[in-house]
């Protein structure tokens, strides 16, 4: 089954599909697995981790507060180079403004490097119905179009395939079917087919790591080098970037790289980091004739000084979600959205709306480990919990759960009814009890569908004390 | 650093204590708290536990029934305000007490400072012994192959890892194994378990894995949510393992009935 189909069904009916996929499970801890051991290992040698990230923190958040100086001296460093800037305020927008120079260049191919934000804007599909044939040559998502999938990650898209499904795609898929399952063999397979696409492409587009404000220059990071071949090959090169990427200068940029990388897959750097400025000039070897940066709001503005400000800060590195007990669990899909794991639910209910998205906030231990392995201290927990705030103030939450929890804090709230409450309470739910344990108990099962309630005491704990202290003073 | 008012500390000079035993401990096993109790006059505290008490109102914070929560936080600040420590044998609970009641309170200046100077004062049972009353147990034994599970509230909010395995490491007979994860969430999560069933119980099953291929009798941790959640997934797959609360065992209490073992007590 492929993303777009599970996108329809409810929330926990995606989630009941995912944890019933054991290769999904398996497929999914290979990856974020190592990921964390990787990430890991790469902090623990970092000498000062706690300060490049207190000091990524402070850039994020400098510019976050300066947004308008670093766009418009953003904005004139990059037309100074060559390059043409536009602005989107929404998805839709941004998408219309790409595709418009794919139409003015009279595009029939276009080449896209991996980017989360075209994902956002819905890219994908605005090419598509454009008539604009549409490559994707980051390999997990060329395995992601082939399969007519949506990335389950931001980092590896294709994570929720394995090998043996991807060899099956590649069969199925490649003008040189190939018949082996071994890696290099299938890399080789989709270099023969992605190489013409490269070569026939009429515009290449990517997104952005960073967008450099004092010389109007973009930053991508890949290990495949495919971006690259993206944006130098091709006529036109398109840049899509959500306006928080900006940093001041390169030097900001290094820190945050450093810390993007390593927090992403453990990595000192990626192999390939690529600053772009401007099109192709006079005497240069390759390069662009035409080189657009559609600077992208889409909702963005919306969070800036508000309570999902330190979102802003996010580098997109997905450690959140490989630490996440419950992306784990479930795998991107589930989540609906176009970001999974907690930045995922952080962002989807701001993107999409809190009411289709009430479950993503509340599908949380709040444990607080991907607030811990955010490079940039992003308050996840507090922010999901800001969520589930305004879902409870503006009444999204089941009345049934509204009128247990009024019960109880109306009992919490008066002491003497709460002892007798709860002194009622352990009797009764004893009587559902054998050997030490409840097994099953109506109301109750969430619980004992899965494990067994240890049956309480026969009296509560302030009743057993207060009898100790009359005892005491007789 | 004394924030506690210097006329609590009575004649004796022994500090006051006011001991929130949580809403958990109250209802599903006194044991711990009388545990906690025990542990806190050893180390050298007058302990009151204060009859208004009920729940620190995490519950409601984390559903985002705020309203809710305030009234609680109203209630047990007022039950406790007035005690130089207050101490909780939960970091979840301490944690909501000393991290969060600020947060509830933004918009009531006079509560919020209520709020904050209770927080400066308020310590999880198991880092208050040692950070605190610098407490070592001593004549317990217990013989006995154990593992830890550091719940994520104590440890990620307030930095608790050493200091259980501190005081554990003064109990006579015990040996502790290292367990896989130990720092990974259980998935409990206050409501979350019975609002997600499903996830939650993927998470706890592969916990539950990782505790049994310790090769350990007992499960032991800081957090009775997060051991019932094991400890009932345990036992719903047959497990041997048995678990208890860490301050029963420094307490020298886990001779007696393990946590969902028949007791009246």
């Amino acid at each position: 089954m492929t993303a777009l189909e599970t996108d329809f069904k409810p929330f926990k009916t995606r989630v009941e599909d995912a944890l019933a996929n054991r290769t999904l499970k398996v497929a999914i801890e290979r990856t974020t697995g190592t990921a964390r051991l990787k990430r890991a290992a790469a902090v623990s040698t970092w000498p000062n981790f706690a300060g490049a990230r207190d000091l990524g923190r402070r850039i994020k958040d400098h510019v976050t507060s300066n947004l308008d100086h670093y766009l418009i001296e953003f904005e004139r460093n990059a037309i100074a180079s060559g390059a043409k800037v536009h602005w989107a305020s929404t998805a839709e927008e941004a998408c219309e403004i790409v595709v418009d120079i794919c139409k003015a260049a009279n595009a029939k191919s276009v080449t896209r490097s991996k980017s989360m934000l075209g994902e956002e804007i819905g890219l994908p599909l605005a090419l598509e119905k454009a008539g604009i044939t549409r490559v994707e040559t980051d390999l997990a998502e060329h395995i992601v179009q082939l399969a007519g999938d949506k990335p389950s990650h931001i980092i590896w898209p294709a994570l929720h395939r394995t090998r043996e499904e991807v060899a099956e795609l590649f069969r199925k898929h490649h003008h040189t079917p190939q018949n082996s399952d071994e890696i290099p063999a299938m890399v080789r397979s989709a270099r023969r087919q992605l190489r013409e696409a490269f070569l026939r492409a009429d515009v290449g587009i990517s997104g952005a790591n960073f967008l450099i404000a004092d010389s109007g220059a973009v930053c991508t990071v890949t290990n495949e080098g495919n971006a690259e071949l993206t944006t130098t090959i091709p006529r036109v090169h398109i840049v899509t970037a959500g306006i928080e990427k900006l940093v001041p200068s390169l030097r900001h940029a290094m820190v945050l790289l450093r810390l993007l990388v390593r927090s992403a897959t453990g990595a000192d750097f990626t192999q390939y980091t690529t600053f772009h400025c401007g099109p192709k000039r006079p005497g240069d070897a390759d390069g662009p004739e035409e080189f657009h940066i559609v600077l992208v709001d889409n909702g963005r503005t919306h969070m800036l000084g508000g309570d999902l400000n330190d979102m802003l800060r996010c580098l997109r590195c997905g450690a959140c979600m490989n630490h996440c007990v419950v992306y784990r669990q479930i795998g991107g899909h589930a989540y609906g959205g176009t970001y999974p794991g907690p930045m995922g639910s952080v962002l989807t209910p701001e993107l999409d709306g809190l009411a289709g998205s009430r479950d993503l906030v509340h599908a949380c231990t709040l444990n607080g480990n991907c607030q811990q392995v955010c490079p940039v201290d992003i308050p996840l927990p507090t922010l999901l919990r800001g969520w589930r705030e305004k879902s409870w103030n503006e009444g999204l939450e089941p009345r049934s759960v509204r009128r247990a929890l009024w019960f109880w804090a109306f009992a919490a709230r008066h002491p003497f009814l709460y002892r007798m409450a709860t002194a009622v309470a352990v009797r009764v739910l004893r009587l559902f009890g054998e050997a030490g344990w409840v097994r099953s108990m109506p109301m109750a099962k969430g619980w004992t569908s899965h494990r067994d309630f240890p049956k309480p005491a026969s009296r509560t704990f302030m009743e057993q004390y207060r009898a100790a202290q009359r005892r005491a003073r007789k | 650093m004394s924030l506690s008012p210097s006329s609590q500390m009575g004649f004796s000079g022994r500090p006051r204590v006011g001991l929130f035993v949580t809403c958990l401990v109250d209802l599903i096993r006194p044991r711990i708290g009388f545990a906690a109790l025990a542990l806190l006059e050893q180390a050298g505290c007058d302990v009151v536990v204060p009859e208004a008490q009920t729940c620190c109102g995490q519950p409601a914070f984390n559903s985002g029934a705020s309203d809710h929560a305030r009234a609680l936080a109203k209630n047990l600040i007022k039950a406790f305000e007035l005690f130089d420590y207050i101490v909780v044998p939960s970091g979840s609970c301490a944690g909501m007490i000393k991290l969060h009641y600020k947060e509830l309170f933004k918009s009531e200046p006079a509560w919020r400072d209520r709020a904050i100077a209770l927080a400066g004062r308020t310590y999880e049972l198991l880092s208050f012994l040692t950070d605190v009353r610098s407490y070592t147990p001593a004549g317990v034994s217990l013989k006995a192959v154990a593992t830890y599970h550091d719940s994520c509230s104590g440890l990620r909010e307030l930095g608790i890892e050493k200091q259980p395995r501190q005081l554990l490491s003064n109990v006579q007979g015990l040996s502790l194994k290292p367990l896989a994860g130990h720092d990974v969430c259980c998935g409990f999560g206050g409501t979350f378990c019975v609002k997600y069933p499903s996830i939650s119980n993927a998470i706890v099953e592969e916990k539950a894995r990782d505790i049994e291929s310790t090769g350990a009798e007992l499960l032991l941790g800081g957090d009775l949510g997060c051991l019932m959640n094991m400890a009932g997934k345990l036992h719903r797959n047959g497990s041997k393992v048995r678990a208890y609360h860490a301050a029963e065992v420094i307490a020298g209490m886990a001779d007696g009935p393990a946590l969902g073992e028949e007791t009246s007590f």
